[in-house]
């Protein structure tokens, strides 16, 4: 108990004599952790969005040409639901499709109710069971007559997967780079306060102090660091973020039909992942400052 | 008390110790002398456990040091009592504070330092300077600070590097009977040293190294082996009769 109050009021001293370091370091792992969050918030945004088109993912939509009959389409139904991996085929009426448009629309549906007619066509839906299948079946689809267009998601979905592997390999290499570097810097400027005190540590050495009891201090004064920059820039992520979703949330959501990742959850989830990475920084840091005064 | 069986430790390009086996018995006041380089520092910190020996077994105070684990080194270090040549003393600690700290930082209870500080500074002569920092202090005085620091938790062995090397000779006699003081009260003392007339004036078991092997172990004067060299340089150039009439005479004097 007293050697962890002598340990956290070792570690304040030394975070006031060093200060101008130790605001330097801040800035630095601050700077890092904001580009961190940056790419964070990139990442997650696609994935949430490759999560909604995942959903349509497992459908084909056969566009009816005007003329072609219900009977027609009936026919086509029929045929497809006997293909190999087809779950179910359905008939949607042009009426339908309106509606299910306009409720993608949400609040803004209103202004689809000026159109003079509905441009939308008939359509068949066919539901894949059998993701394997999909292209056999858009390419049997293909053949049929009476058909405007396919309406067929994979290759949309196959990029959008591509994309968020993508960003979620170069969020993780840049992760580690930028780990790397803030250790770097959070253990240069722990070795000033341990080059100050070196006289000090050898003669705690001598005496016999064990060596948690003299990296203790620097331990703490390191997740001191790596803590408050965390916190700072996590704080500037709330914000930045927030006013990001206020002035172009709205857009994303009707370009793609789809919310942006709420600043709630995010702040949530960046909270522990920046704690996590500050302490863990910090000590690193510190720890990799002290082994050569430790050595011996 | 501390025990070396055919040690050696061996640097990158040189040796520091070459199959040492040596003795030193608790209570012992022993000299450990050499020209520089010779190994002593080798000594010193092989028994500290701030090196590993290449071969051999290193026993302190019934431990074997050259097993030990890096965990156990602390402990081990809190029955070495050290002085440095250069005193080593914190400038913003008062003297009191100085001593105290070996003693907070191995977690006493306060009332033990409240005891013991004083009675280490009482004994090395320095009550009356607790309030001072150590640059208000002479050499002297700070050397009986680092000895006051060194033993005030009590250790069975006090390592002196070079105590004296700082100090002015009147000043290093006075260290020199403040360390008997402590060896009399039980304590094994191992002094690495270049004072020839210091250790010829004590008369105590002087081991001394060269080129990392101990060439004498005996109690008594420090010069003998390069006494002896100094006398065959002069020797070499003599006429041959007188030579002899010397050799003769120097057989009988080389050892009191």
């Amino acid at each position: 108990m007293k050697t962890l109050f002598y340990t956290i009021k070792q570690a304040f001293i030394q975070f006031g004599r060093n200060r101008s370091m130790s605001v330097i370091s801040i800035f630095a792992i601050t700077c890092m952790l904001l580009i961190l969050s940056l790419f964070f918030i990139l990442f997650i945004n696609v994935n949430s969005a490759a999560e909604a088109v995942k959903g349509d993912y497992n459908s084909i939509e056969l566009f009816l040409k005007d003329d072609t009959s219900r009977e027609d389409a009936d026919a086509i139904i029929a045929d497809m639901k006997q293909q190999d991996g087809v779950s179910d085929a359905y008939y949607k009426t042009r009426e339908e499709a309106m509606a299910e448009f306009k409720e993608r629309w949400g609040d803004n549906g209103y202004l689809l109710d000026s159109l003079q007619d509905n441009p939308l066509p008939n359509s068949v839906v066919i539901m894949i069971g059998d993701l394997e299948k999909a292209d056999a079946l858009a390419e049997h689809a293909e053949g049929y007559d009476g058909i405007e267009d396919i309406k067929y998601y994979k290759s949309t979905v196959d990029k959008l997967l591509r994309a968020t592997q993508f960003i979620k390999i170069s969020t993780i290499v840049l992760m580690i780079f930028l780990i790397i570097v803030s250790i770097i810097v959070v253990s240069n400027t722990i070795k000033l306060t341990v080059f100050n005190r070196a006289e000090e540590i050898s003669i705690m050495k001598y005496v016999g102090a064990t060596n948690w009891f003299i990296r203790g201090p620097f331990l703490v004064e390191g997740i001191l660091i790596g803590l408050i920059s965390a916190g700072i820039s996590l704080g500037i992520t709330y914000l930045v973020y927030d006013r990001i979703v206020d002035i172009i949330g709205d857009q994303v959501y009707h370009l793609l039909s789809m919310p942006m990742v709420p600043v709630g959850f995010l702040i949530y989830n960046f909270a522990w992942i920046f704690l996590a990475l500050g302490v863990s920084i910090g000590s690193c840091g510190s720890i990799i400052s002290m082994r050569k005064f430790l050595d011996a | 008390m501390i025990e070396f069986d055919h040690v050696t430790k061996r640097y990158k390009s040189n040796i520091g110790l070459d199959d040492v086996s040596v003795k030193i018995n608790e209570g012992d006041f022993v000299f450990l002398v050499g020209p520089s380089g010779a190994g002593k520092s080798t000594f010193v910190k092989l028994i500290l456990k701030e090196l590993d020996a290449d071969k051999g077994t290193i026993i302190v105070k019934g431990k074997n040091v050259t097993s030990m684990s890096a965990r156990e080194v602390p402990k081990l270090r809190r029955n070495i009592g050290i002085v440095f040549q250069d005193f080593r003393l914190l400038p913003k600690k008062t003297v009191y504070e100085n001593v105290a700290f070996a003693m907070e930082i191995i977690h006493k209870p306060r009332k033990t330092i409240k005891k013991q500080v004083p009675q280490a500074l009482t004994m090395m002569g320095i009550a009356d300077k607790a309030k001072k920092y150590p640059d208000e202090l002479s050499a002297g005085e700070q050397q009986r600070v680092a000895i006051a620091r060194a033993i005030v938790n009590r250790p069975k062995i006090l390592i002196a590097d070079e105590p004296t090397g700082n100090l002015d000779p009147d000043t290093a006699w006075e260290i020199m009977q403040l360390l008997n003081q402590i060896n009399q009260l039980g304590t094994t003392i191992v002094m690495v040293t270049h004072a020839k007339d210091i250790v010829d004036k004590m008369e105590k078991r002087v081991i001394a190294i060269e080129k990392g092997r101990i060439v004498r172990d005996e109690t008594g004067m420090y010069g003998y082996k390069e006494a002896l060299e100094d006398a065959m340089g002069a020797f070499d150039t003599m006429p041959v009769k007188s030579r002899d009439t010397f050799r003769a005479g120097f057989r009988r004097g080389d050892r009191r």
